[in-house]
């Protein structure tokens, strides 16, 4: 494999990093700053797309800042499952900030300025989470992301978001503090380096008891994944405006965790590791748990945007299933549903957030009907949750089809049912909506015109649904990325 | 100049202490910008001997030509040559912070305060500088008693907080004067090194157990840990602002640091681990520390005494780590005695930016200030960070290798404590920042453009803000080059056990 070494990766992050400093700079003209993010944004985009084809074609691009410690430092590196990550966090951000811009205004929240530069600050770790060349770097990122998103939580400042705040930063920051740091530094004392490598760094010849702590530890202390028990503070989060939701809430911030899980499981301790501690079956049937339960969770929550959190989840699980399912299909299905997943479930949470500034309905009981007068919100949402049931033609159906090939490759066909019962509850939580909302008459309202959202808060969802279907055709780019990341890592 | 700066470094504090009354009777207002001068002075001299330091290795300094043993002599190397920059450095911003808050809380007392300020800063200074046992006594007493006169002139309560200070300090300095006294007739020398060669001969004598017993008790309530304490928290939190900068982070490190020259240079790590259980009582010490000292700070509701417990288990982390008698975990406890006085200094820069602006110190008066003082409360989530000890601020590295030191050492309880104070410090720091944030229970969550509009920015007073700034980047700043700190200084001070 190649390697070359550039800044372009610290570039990203530092761009992203430094984006507050213009924003609060023109604090006092909201449209310069709105225009400042929006460029932060598209050239934050720009540099992580100028990296792709490089390592699309197998090239790994490295930069190391500092050293911090011995043999470790502040240090990047962009391989396929990085940049794929980064790809679709950096491309939604400029969805996202499109969207913002529509309802932050709609709503005349206040604190804007405070509200765009913590955003700018969390993608930016987001970013960093995914070029991180190993584990110290990443935890650094994924600290500085849990803290710039508290602030998005709370922005509301009333009880329910103080409450909320406070469950995301005891889950967060807990757990990070008190289980991923030990593990961290007990992999550093084991190994003397943090650096993730595709064959894993921790060997048998450390104590089996000690490997089973350290798994143990980075299951638990990777909260941001949300796998049970550890998720309840997701559902809570769903107090931030929607925008904070859409892309911190289904893209970012849970991806990062599910991410980092898949680094430390894959990089850290290596698929042969995995297989030969039996941590893989462990895995699969332990997020299956997350998979039914959080789809069950969904099915009785009124709330759209609660429900939309379970759904999230659930779908989290599936990623995670990429440790567990060490066949390249399965890998590949796993690290793809980072993709597909993040296309369709910001498509719903915009719809769930252009419904809020049209109507100001949060509940799905209220939804009856809506159809008429949001036609183009409902079916933008009609799309995007085919894609996470997983149905052709949306590209939800790409990773559904691999994790369902590799629990057949990697012989867990219980899985496979866990995988269909899923996508059943999936779809028992989601069409009812749409069918409520076209169909269903509700005796209080009655909708006679056609009646939708700014046009700010629209497009966006109308973008990703588009997006999600030209994924089922067009799904190489990601495909390539995650299955030459699975041929890496089970170096096949 | 340059040969007689380590000397500089103490003697022009020192000779403008005792002139500032008389530019105090001429222009109050000029005191300030006299003990300015003198500190800035003595801080550049101090970086004169740093990089010296680092160019040529350890400096011997003989006070007025006479040779030790029988002259007193300074002796720099590489761990006191920085410990005289921090110290000189936080000497010099609390002096320029101390403008505002002194004309605020006791305008007609400058002069006198300003005296004893500058007499601390020497005393401080030459505890860190000295290599004689006696002359360090000597400079530990004139810091003391420049504290209990620091501390007296504050808040209500204060008197009696220093009086409590004065009785317990008192114990503390005269039980270090004993073991000093016991080393000297054992040995007849009170140079460090000079002791340190002959007590090989008379190692396995109890007096010299008794000496060490002598002094470590001495030191650990100096130093306030766990549980001699106490008189710690009243002290510092009814101090005035600008002492409690200089104090409350530099007194209790120091002692620290007099306790790693007399384990490490005095009496030898063989000593220590061969005679006597030094080591786990110090590493039980720390432990306890560390826990009471975090259920301690939760309980307090008042800013300034929260800090103090703060202080106590981050006393209790580097006694731990010392305890732990392992390289790793020296060098973290080391980098933390440094990391700790910066940290601390800017916690209580923060807290007399807050008595400023409210008048109080206490929890709720945070209340709102993000909005008021973005800027100080920028600092102040930085600094907050770095005692939580998030990368990449300095206090993560440290703590990092502390609990690798306490991994190494099998010390598994001594780990989860340190991880448990990290916790404790999130619900401390995220308490205050919640209430900074100002939450409105009362308000309805649609439509919130009152709270965003008009501007009540009211910023700290720049010579309070820009220390507290400084600070915070050098957190930053240290965290990043932690490795160029260990590398070039503490390994050099880190004995092969």
């Amino acid at each position: 494999m190649q390697t070359i070494e550039s800044i372009i990766p610290f570039v990203a992050v530092l761009i992203a990093m430094a984006g507050p400093i213009l924003i609060i700079l023109f604090k006092r003209w909201p449209n310069i700053r709105e225009l400042m993010t929006f460029m932060v944004a598209s050239v934050t985009f720009g540099l992580v797309v100028s990296m792709a084809p490089s390592v699309y074609n197998g090239t790994e691009i490295t930069y190391n800042l500092i050293d911090i410690l011995p043999e470790v430092g502040i240090s990047f590196k962009v391989d396929s499952f990085g940049i794929l990550f980064a790809l679709v966090s950096s491309s939604l951000w400029i969805v996202t900030t499109v969207y913002s811009i529509g309802y932050m205004r709609a709503l005349k929240e206040h604190s804007q300025t405070r509200f765009f530069s913590f955003f700018a600050v969390a993608i930016s770790s987001a970013l960093g989470v995914a070029f991180s060349a190993n584990l110290l770097t990443l935890y650094m990122f994924y600290e500085i992301l849990s803290l710039s998103t508290f602030s998005l939580v709370t922005h509301h400042q009333d009880k329910e978001a103080h409450f909320g705040g406070r469950k995301y930063l005891t889950f967060l920051m807990g757990s990070s503090i008190a289980f991923f740091l030990p593990a961290v530094i007990l992999t550093y004392y084991y190994t003397g380096t943090l650096d993730f490598n595709r064959f894993g760094i921790l060997t048998h010849s450390i104590p089996d008891y000690m490997l089973v702590v350290m798994f143990a530890l980075f299951l638990a202390g990777i909260g941001k994944a949300a796998i049970m028990p550890m998720h309840s503070w997701l559902p809570s989060a769903m107090v931030a405006p929607t925008p904070v939701s859409s892309l911190l809430h289904a893209v970012a911030v849970v991806k990062v965790g599910v991410f980092s899980l898949l680094r430390v499981l894959l990089y850290i301790f290596g698929t042969d590791l995995l297989e030969f501690m039996r941590f893989d079956g462990f895995l699969v049937y332990f997020v299956s748990i997350t998979i039914i339960a959080g789809s069950l969770f969904a099915l009785k929550q009124d709330n759209l945007k609660a429900r939309l959190a379970y759904s999230t989840v659930a779908q989290l699980s599936y990623i995670v299933l990429a440790g567990g399912l060490l066949s390249v299909s399965g890998i590949t299905g796993g690290i793809v549903h980072i993709a597909m997943h993040a296309f369709g479930k910001i498509t719903l949470f915009f719809c769930a957030g252009a419904i809020l500034v049209n109507t100001g309905f949060k509940n799905i009981s209220q939804l009856k009907g809506i159809g008429k007068k949001m036609p183009v919100t409902m079916i933008a949402f009609f799309f995007g949750s085919l894609s996470i049931i997983g149905v052709p033609p949306l590209g939800g159906f790409w990773s559904k089809w691999n994790l369902a090939m590799g629990t057949i490759e990697y012989s867990e066909i219980p899985i496979l049912v866990v995988l269909l019962t899923s996508s059943l509850l999936n779809a028992a939580y989601f069409m009812p909506i749409v069918y409520n909302a076209f169909f269903a008459k509700d005796e209080s309202i009655v909708y006679t015109e056609v009646k939708e959202a700014p046009l700010l808060t629209i497009i966006p969802p109308v973008f990703t649904a588009l997006v999600s279907i030209a994924l089922f055709f067009y799904p190489d780019i990601f495909l390539n990325l995650a299955r030459s990341a699975a041929r890496s890592v089970l170096g096949v | 100049m340059i040969d007689q700066a380590p000397v500089l470094i103490i003697v022009i504090p020192l000779i403008f202490a005792l002139l500032t009354p008389v530019v105090g009777l001429w222009r109050k207002s000029l005191c300030y910008f006299w003990i300015l001068t003198a500190l800035a002075l003595s801080a550049a001299f101090s970086v004169t001997v740093f990089v010296k330091v680092l160019n040529t290795g350890t400096i011997h300094y003989n006070l007025g030509g006479w040779t030790p043993p029988w002259g007193i002599e300074y002796v720099i190397d590489h761990l006191n040559a920085l410990m005289l920059v921090v110290v000189s450095a936080i000497a010099l911003l609390t002096a320029v912070y101390s403008r505002k808050s002194i004309e605020k809380e006791f305008p007609n007392k400058k002069t006198a305060f300003y005296t004893v300020f500058l007499l601390q800063a020497t005393g401080f200074l030459g505890i860190v500088i000295t290599g004689d046992m006696f002359n360090l006594y000597v400079f530990l007493e004139i810091s003391s008693l420049a504290g209990y006169a620091l501390i007296a002139i504050g808040e209500d309560g204060a008197l009696f907080a220093a009086f409590k200070y004065i009785i317990i300090g008192t114990i503390g300095a005269s039980f270090y004067l004993i073991g000093v006294g016991y080393i000297y007739i054992m040995t007849g020398s009170l140079n460090m090194a000079d002791i340190a060669a002959l007590l090989q001969q008379v190692n396995n004598t109890s007096v010299i157990h008794i000496a060490f017993a002598f002094i470590l008790a001495g030191l650990i309530i100096k130093m306030a840990l766990f549980p001699m304490y106490i008189w710690m928290p009243d002290a510092y939190t009814k101090a005035p602002s600008a002492s409690s900068a200089l104090i409350a982070p530099l007194m209790t490190k120091i002692s620290a640091y007099i306790l790693v020259r007399v384990i490490f240079t005095i009496f030898k790590p063989e000593f220590i681990t061969a005679n006597l259980p030094v080591t786990k009582i110090m590493l039980w010490l720390g432990f306890a520390a560390i826990i009471y000292g975090a259920i301690m700070s939760i309980a307090q509701t008042d800013f300034k005494r929260m800090l103090c417990f703060i202080i106590v288990a981050e006393i209790g982390y580097i006694v731990g780590g010392i305890g732990l008698f392992n390289p790793t975990a020296i060098k973290g406890a080391i980098l933390h005695i440094l990391n700790d006085a910066v940290m601390t200094a800017g916690l209580f820069f923060i807290a007399g930016i807050v008595k400023y602006k409210t008048g109080f110190h206490n929890l709720t008066d945070f209340k709102d200030l993000f909005k008021k003082m973005p800027v100080t409360m920028g600092a102040f989530v930085i600094i907050a960070l770095s005692v939580i000890g998030v990368p990449p601020t300095c206090g993560f590295f440290s703590k990092w290798y502390l609990i690798k030191g306490a991994i190494i050492g099998n010390a598994w309880p001594f780990a989860a404590a340190l991880l448990f104070s990290s916790l404790v410090n999130v619900v401390l720091f995220f308490r205050i920042f919640e209430i900074g944030y100002g939450f409105d229970h009362g308000h309805d969550s649609g439509g919130h453009e009152e709270l965003g509009s008009g501007s009540l920015i009211s910023e700290a007073p720049a010579t309070m803000l820009l220390p507290s700034m400084l600070v915070s980047l050098i957190i930053i700043f240290t965290g990043i080059y932690n490795q160029t700190i260990i590398t070039n200084i503490i390994e050099h001070v880190t004995p092969n056990l």
